[in-house]
């Protein structure tokens, strides 16, 4: 199968990877980041690595631009570009190639530019380096590539600080700085996962835009299906270092050979717009019920008159049954998390009340509240920073009904029944959380606000850190906890197919309001409110209206872009 | 669903990786086994000396080094200088150790208040804080030195009561840093106190700062107390103290120079030592925040 794959005319193909193998230094999780991995990628063609956290297709990437830390090296195989083998030429030489014929643009536009150097100073850099044209030239070649990657006011834009846009403007003049070259292969390195889903959805269409009217070979890498499903034209399939799976997007999309393609195609969360079943429960009281919750953060100081006044919560008002579960979306900004902690009480609220089982809580002081905590508990985000490096997972879960009086042996007996309970073995208990994988510490996050038999759960983007198919893991569990026990559930989240898992309502945040509330069908199929259409419509890999299986999504997609390329 | 339990041996890997890259750390190596054989000769040197630190041997007064049983010579009385060093040596790392915890304590106690409770409360003791340190502290030491009865005891009060701020700037700023961490608010959410909060969730994870002030600040304080002493309002004769040493030194710079330079050599040996183990804990200790 090699030896036919090389019998492709080499002028079809613009990047050949042989057999890559880069190895990590001694005392790793793995001896190779990348094994045997081989791959092209055709001229004027989308080619998507994707995989999961740990499966090195960022590592690949950073061989072929020669981006590799010190400890970690290519130790055997072939990156064949132009006819030029780049693991072996001289850094110098692979220094004129990058950014010339190979650029690549990252997750983080904010890190990846520099912060002191204005926008078109920063693109006109890249050519300076190598010696393209005149200053006065490159002027006004920056300018035309921030008009080309769709930047709005091009002479404004030039002298911005990037600390000045947002993050899809960023992203815009990361492209743009890659472009400058008339590079013949970009690697996108997961450009879009740092973003709104609108955002995201213009981001793609511009990579895509400027592939097709470039010609120029795209090597993007991300972990989301539903972004090949946008763009690809093929695929390639990674885990834990190995090539599992590669083709031509429809082929792995529909049709995946390798059982951990299927496995992660099937954990990637659909819009179902079906409703979910609701608990038959007896009890239809309501649990909580906000209304007209204001919260603003003031920045700066009165006093020297340079006070800026942000309303992140701004009269919002809803009610929650008990055993049921409320979807919060947004994008960032939208003010969600801010709801979550204001409702928990880790902020303090400016105006409005939250009535927590018929009682304002908004009101009392943290001694006051203190007694009620127990009843509501929160899932944070980042598994990693949620729990205390320094205790055991035993002191995490049992410090605080400790504090609350329980007996140690008690609340010890309770955790590890939890820890079992969440699928992890009660060996857990003594260890430290850097023991443990990402979902796993999830679990423990869950186990601990399970330690009071809480009232209301508060789950904030709990799942947003995780793989899809660690994802769908924590959602069954969810579902599970909340069939069993009866708890309620806000489940605060950017991703609306997550939300549709899982939430029998779901309120959608703009600028601090909900501007729309629904069960996800109507949100998901019926949306009344132009926003809530425009963030479903840009769901990446799903159609706005039902939903259909991910692959009928690429057909549609190229029918619609050779009409466009006709016309 | 137990099956994605971790299976991994119990290692407490930042315990193993920290002591590996302190021990990466030569200059850092070599000052811990200093200030180790500097604490055990002074602990049971005098001991195996044949000489009492008060013993006066009028016949050999200005005895050189390496002359009969007086390894490091004598003194103008007659003492032999070895046995004094390490009497010295004694109250002089002694000093320096209490006055190391004490500041050390104030510096972590002030810092963490000021840092987790914010407002106007860390914005008072942030304040005291730069009070006490726009005072040229010398000064301050030797007024309080030459007012109050000098001791021991009251020279590490003095010493540490002038040396905790800057304990309390670097406690102060990672305990901000720290407050806004998830785990916190986690601990905020099951209902822990305060104080609870500071002391047994937040103080755990700034202890990688607080090592390497507190190794840094041995070395100031060995310094100060030399300095005070040295200047006479330290540490009383006959009491040795490495300071105090130097003191009656100076008028013989010229005819019997080992009297001042043996002191001087422990008090040099001794700052750089801890300076040294300082920088090692401060490259072995920093790198906490690489998980995984």
């Amino acid at each position: 199968m090699a030896s036919a794959s090389q019998a492709v005319a080499s002028e079809d193909v613009a990047l050949s990877v042989r057999d890559l193998t880069v190895s990590l230094p001694a005392g790793m999780e793995r001896a190779h980041a990348v094994e045997n991995v081989s791959f092209d990628l055709k001229r004027g063609q989308i080619l998507c690595i994707i995989g999961e956290s740990g499966s090195g297709k960022s590592v690949t990437a950073n061989a072929i631009m020669g981006l590799l830390p010190k400890a970690i090296r290519v130790t055997s195989g072939s990156i064949d570009l132009n006819g030029t083998n780049i693991v072996a030429i001289s850094p110098d030489k692979l220094r004129n190639l990058r950014g010339r014929v190979v650029s690549m643009i990252f997750q983080d536009p904010l890190s990846a530019l520099n912060p002191l150097m204005t926008v078109g100073a920063q693109i006109e850099e890249v050519m300076a380096a190598h010696d393209v044209g005149t200053a006065k030239s490159r002027r006004s070649r920056a300018i035309d590539l921030l008009v080309e990657v769709g930047l709005p006011d091009p002479q404004l834009m030039y002298h911005q600080y990037p600390f000045r846009l947002s993050g899809g403007q960023r992203q815009r003049v990361m492209i743009a700085m890659a472009l400058a070259l008339e590079p013949a292969i970009l690697i996108a390195d997961e450009p879009t996962t740092a973003l709104d889903v609108t955002t995201q959805a213009q981001i793609l269409k511009l990579i895509r835009d400027i592939q097709r009217r470039k010609g120029m070979s795209v090597m993007f890498i991300t972990h989301d299906f539903g972004v090949v499903a946008e763009i690809a034209d093929s695929v390639v399939v990674m885990e834990k270092g190995h090539c599992v799976e590669q083709g031509s997007a429809e082929q792995v999309l529909k049709s995946p050979s390798h059982l951990y393609t299927r496995r992660l195609i099937a954990a990637v969360p659909h819009l179902t717009g079906k409703d979910r079943n609701p608990l038959e429960a007896a009890d239809r009281a309501s649990i909580l019920k906000v209304e007209c919750l204001v919260k603003t953060y003031r920045s700066g100081s009165a006093l020297f008159r340079t006070q800026r006044i942000v309303t992140a919560v701004n009269g919002v008002s809803f009610d929650l049954t008990q055993g049921r579960t409320l979807g919060v979306v947004g994008e960032s900004g939208s003010g969600k998390s801010s709801l979550g902690r204001l409702l928990i009480k880790l902020m303090e609220s400016d105006g409005g009340s939250i009535l927590f089982e018929g009682r304002d809580v908004a009101g009392l002081t943290e001694a006051e509240f203190r007694p009620l905590r127990p009843k509501i508990q929160m899932i944070f985000q980042d598994p990693f920073a949620s729990l205390n490096p320094r205790s055991t997972v035993g002191q995490i879960l049992t410090v605080g009904p400790v504090a609350h009086g329980v007996p140690h042996r008690e609340a010890g007996e309770r955790a590890r029944e939890l820890l079992s309970h969440v699928g992890l073995d009660s060996g857990a208990f003594e260890r430290y959380p850097h023991e443990f994988s990402g979902g796993q510490r999830q679990r423990v996050g869950i186990a601990r606000a399970l330690m009071f038999k809480p009232k209301l759960l508060i789950a904030d983007e709990a799942v947003s850190a995780l793989d899809v198919s660690i994802q769908a893991q924590i959602l069954k569990l969810l579902d599970q906890i909340q069939r069993e026990t009866g708890v309620s559930m806000i489940f605060i989240t950017h991703d609306l197919r997550v939300a549709s898992q899982i939430c029998d309502e779901i309120a959608v945040m703009h600028r601090g309001q909900i501007i729309e509330r629904g069960p996800p069908s109507q949100i998901f199929l019926d949306p009344k409110s132009a926003y809530t259409r425009e963030l479903v419509a840009a769901i990446p890999g799903e159609q706005p209206r039902g939903a259909r299986a991910l692959a009928g999504v690429n057909e549609h997609r190229r029918d619609t872009a050779k009409n466009e390329e006709r016309s | 669903m137990t099956d994605i339990a971790a299976h991994l041996p119990p290692i407490r890997w930042w315990h193993s990786r920290g002591v590996r890259r302190f021990m990466r750390h030569h200059l850092a190596l070599l000052g811990f086994a200093m200030i180790a054989l500097l604490v055990l000769a002074c602990v049971l040197g005098p001991y195996a000396l044949p000489y009492d630190s008060l013993h006066i041997d009028m016949r050999a007064r200005f005895a050189p080094p390496l002359s009969g049983h007086h390894y490091f010579g004598t003194d103008p009385l007659g003492r032999d200088l070895a046995v004094r060093l390490l009497m010295a040596g004694r109250v002089s790392l002694l000093v320096g150790f209490s006055a190391m915890l004490l500041s050390t304590l104030i510096g972590t106690l002030v810092g963490v208040t000021a840092g987790y409770r914010g407002g106007w409360i860390g914005a008072a003791l942030m304040r005291t804080v730069d009070g006490f340190l726009s005072f040229p502290s010398i000064f301050l030491v030797l007024a309080l030195a030459a007012t109050l009865r000098p001791s021991p005891m009251m020279i590490t009060v003095i010493i540490a009561v002038t040396s905790w701020m800057e304990v309390a700037r670097i406690v102060e700023a990672e305990v901000r840093s720290l407050r806004e961490r998830e785990f916190v608010q986690a601990a905020r959410m099951v209902g822990l106190s305060g104080r609870h909060i500071m002391l047994r969730e937040i103080l755990p994870n700034a202890t990688g700062p607080i090592i390497v002030a507190a190794s840094l600040t041995v070395a100031r304080a060995i310094l100060l107390e030399a300095y005070i002493s040295f200047l006479g309002y330290g540490i009383q004769p006959p009491l040795p103290s490495w300071g105090n040493l130097l003191n009656g030194a100076q008028q013989y710079l010229a005819s019997a120079p080992w009297l001042a330079i043996i002191p001087g050599a422990a008090i040099t040996i001794a700052v750089t030592s801890f300076n040294f183990i300082g920088d090692g804990l401060r490259d072995a200790l920093d790198v906490r925040d690489d998980h995984i």
